[in-house]
């Protein structure tokens, strides 16, 4: 078990590519800690699986190293690094039964037979194969390979960390959360560093303590599920995560209020000195309020979606697309204002977050 | 839904039933026929009843043509199919040497049978083939015409020099259907490079490999243009195989009974080896279906 350090890394698939500037990670400098679990979450062609690729070794980074605590592991095989990967498209070896495929990695290190059979038929029971341990692998069923191809990456036991990519893409829905869950039970119990690559929010927030933001090969935000949702450090944070994602508003500052088509919001927090180019006000729809004619700014509202436990409103302010998450059921005036909860107001500039301090987050 | 019945639908598939009756049924009987007549000239014909069978089941002269044949078969099968995975192997994956790869494969594929002969019976002379004269001059005793050994060396190196190339195109066609993630998990897995070849290449390679063994097998067993023209299935009878045998019986001494009873043997041979080969090479590697109702 590792920490993982990424020094200053960066990717392009051909030299070609390096010298137009296409890059496929243009620059991430993260650590993971030893034992956290950690997700990669993006939009598709972010960078994500060429992260992993770089951390497994499967790719050998353009620029900058890798570090498995204090060893350069830049330029070694993911065998050397003791690395497990499981794919997002399962793998499995068809000749093999689904007890030889979980024995596979084990045997190719050279571990002992009485571990091997012990660790192999505890994995089976863990993914709820034991009945099919002694069938070919090659007839199972697509979620059923699946749990092979996690079985194969979490039966080695000393492994400096367990990479996913996109593992759960073929697994039914009720397995997934059961699959998940199983994930975080083992998480809990080795205390292994894990790396889930995802682009779906709920895979996410849901497994993962921290969750690292990728957008156009770049981290944009690493954070807990919360700070991701209360505090997002960029625009494309805060519209990518939660559902509806994040309001955001044009607005120009004016004697240290935000004014959003016409209406003066005050704003918590000191305002930056100078702030150059695009001002934006982010705020989450949970942090909305409808509000009738007169004490908000005036909106205008389309429609409203019943979703069981909240309703969604969907409005327009001044021509651009508001939504609000109400949880309650007071009726929603025809002529409504929308008003804005203090604490859930964040300012852009230039799409990054403008911390309460004054000072840009990034840049 | 109703289904309409219109018995004037047999007509459209009345053209293909003749030329299948033409191009196959109607010589097939012709042998049949054969097989159980004799003649003795003047288109009279008399029935012969299955002694034309007995004679070539018990002859000396079948017998050794057979084995000569199967021995032939399974050393071509012996040195192809091996000789072709190992060159699908080595082949590039992408890039320009691809394309020149496979043009250079498929040329022997491309020449005529009796021309690959003619190729060879002139290399394997020993005044003029730089094969047959290189050997001379190296003072190795290598003479096709005299030798059986030589004859034989010199047949197996042309079929192979031939035919190799099919067993690669087809492995090399199975081998890049095979995803990246196979060998990026292997690589995971610290499978070593016989443990990618034994349990990732191989099973996926299985069914083309299956069509190649075929195809070499019934082509190998049939074989009779190239030695024609090298040997003439000489010296002796060293190279006579079973459609060399055939042509000489049938058309050189006009033995037609006993020719017509040995193609249907020779035909027969050829279907029943060909299933136990599908038979073998689908169901290895298996799921054992009895184990498994036995639970």
């Amino acid at each position: 078990m590792a920490r993982i350090r990424l020094d200053h890394i960066r990717h392009a698939y051909t030299p070609d590519l390096a010298r137009a500037g296409t890059y496929a990670l243009r620059e991430v400098d993260h650590s993971f800690e030893d034992g956290g679990a950690y997700a990669l979450l993006g939009p598709s062609g972010c960078g994500k699986t060429t992260l992993l690729n770089i951390i497994s070794g499967l790719l050998t980074p353009s620029e900058g190293h890798v570090r498995f605590d204090d060893r350069d592991v830049t330029r070694l095989t993911p065998e050397a690094r003791n690395i497990a990967q499981v794919f997002q498209f399962p793998v499995i070896y068809d000749t093999m039964t689904v007890r030889e495929n979980l024995a596979f990695p084990l045997k190719n290190r050279k571990v002992p037979a009485a571990e091997i059979r012990t660790r192999v038929a505890d994995m089976l029971r863990r993914i709820g194969l034991e009945a099919k341990a002694d069938r070919k692998a090659r007839g199972l069923t697509a979620d059923e390979k699946q749990k092979i191809s996690l079985g194969r990456g979490l039966v080695r036991s000393d492994v400096n960390a367990i990479l996913f990519d996109e593992p759960l893409t073929v697994i039914d829905p009720h397995m997934k959360w059961q699959l998940r869950s199983e994930l975080k039970q083992l998480h809990r119990e080795f205390a292994m560093t894990m790396v889930y690559v995802t682009h779906d929010q709920t895979e996410a927030l849901t497994f993962a303590d921290k969750v690292v933001v990728m957008h156009a090969g770049e981290v944009v935000q690493i954070g807990t599920p919360e700070e991701l949702f209360e505090r997002p450090r960029h625009t494309f944070v805060g519209y990518f995560i939660g559902s509806p994602g994040m309001n955001i508003l044009p607005c120009r500052l004016e004697d240290g209020a935000a004014v959003v088509s016409g209406a003066r919001i005050a704003l918590p927090g000191i305002l930056p000195a100078r702030t150059p180019g695009r001002i934006e006000l982010g705020v989450r729809p949970e942090f909305v309020r409808i509000v009738p004619r007169g004490s908000g700014v005036p909106v205008t509202i389309d429609r409203v979606e019943d979703v069981g436990s909240e309703r969604i409103v969907r409005a327009r302010l001044n021509g651009a697309p508001l939504s609000a998450v109400l949880r309650d059921d007071a009726p929603i005036p025809a002529e409504a204002d929308a008003s804005f909860a203090p604490e859930g107001l964040n300012l852009y500039a230039e799409s990054w977050l403008v911390e309460r301090d004054g000072r840009l987050a990034h840049g | 839904m109703d289904k309409t019945w219109n018995n004037r639908a047999w007509f459209l598939v009345l053209p293909v039933l003749v030329l299948v009756a033409f191009s196959a049924v109607i010589p097939l009987m012709t042998v049949v026929n054969y097989a159980f007549q004799d003649t003795f000239g003047n288109n009279q014909f008399f029935w012969y009843g299955t002694d034309w069978f007995k004679e070539m089941l018990t002859s000396d002269r079948f017998h050794d043509a057979l084995v000569r044949n199967l021995l032939f078969s399974a050393i071509i099968l012996a040195i192809e199919v091996p000789l072709g995975i190992l060159v699908a192997l080595s082949m590039p994956k992408k890039g320009v040497w691809v394309s020149v790869c496979l043009v250079l494969m498929a040329l022997p594929l491309l020449i005529p049978w009796n021309v690959v002969g003619t190729i060879w019976q002139v290399f394997g002379r020993t005044d003029i083939g730089l094969l047959g004269y290189t050997l001379d001059a190296m003072g190795i005793d290598y003479n096709y015409v005299a030798n059986p050994v030589d004859a034989w060396a010199t047949v197996i190196l042309m079929d192979v020099w031939h035919w190799t190339s099919l067993v690669v195109l087809l492995c090399y066609a199975g081998l890049v259907s095979i995803p990246d993630a196979y060998y990026q998990a292997a690589k995971i897995d610290g499978a070593s490079r016989w443990a990618v070849f034994r349990y990732i290449q191989l099973p996926k390679m299985g069914r083309v490999l299956l069509i190649a063994v075929l195809l070499r097998f019934m082509d190998s067993f049939m074989i009779y243009t190239e030695p024609f023209v090298v040997t003439g299935g000489g010296p002796g009878n060293s190279t006579t195989f079973l459609s060399i045998d055939l042509v000489k019986l049938a058309i050189g001494q006009f033995n037609l009974g006993e020719a017509a009873a040995m193609s249907l043997i020779y035909f027969l041979i050829i279907l029943a080896l060909s299933w136990v080969f599908y038979t073998v090479m689908t169901n290895v590697g298996a799921d054992r279906p009895v184990k498994e109702a036995a639970r």
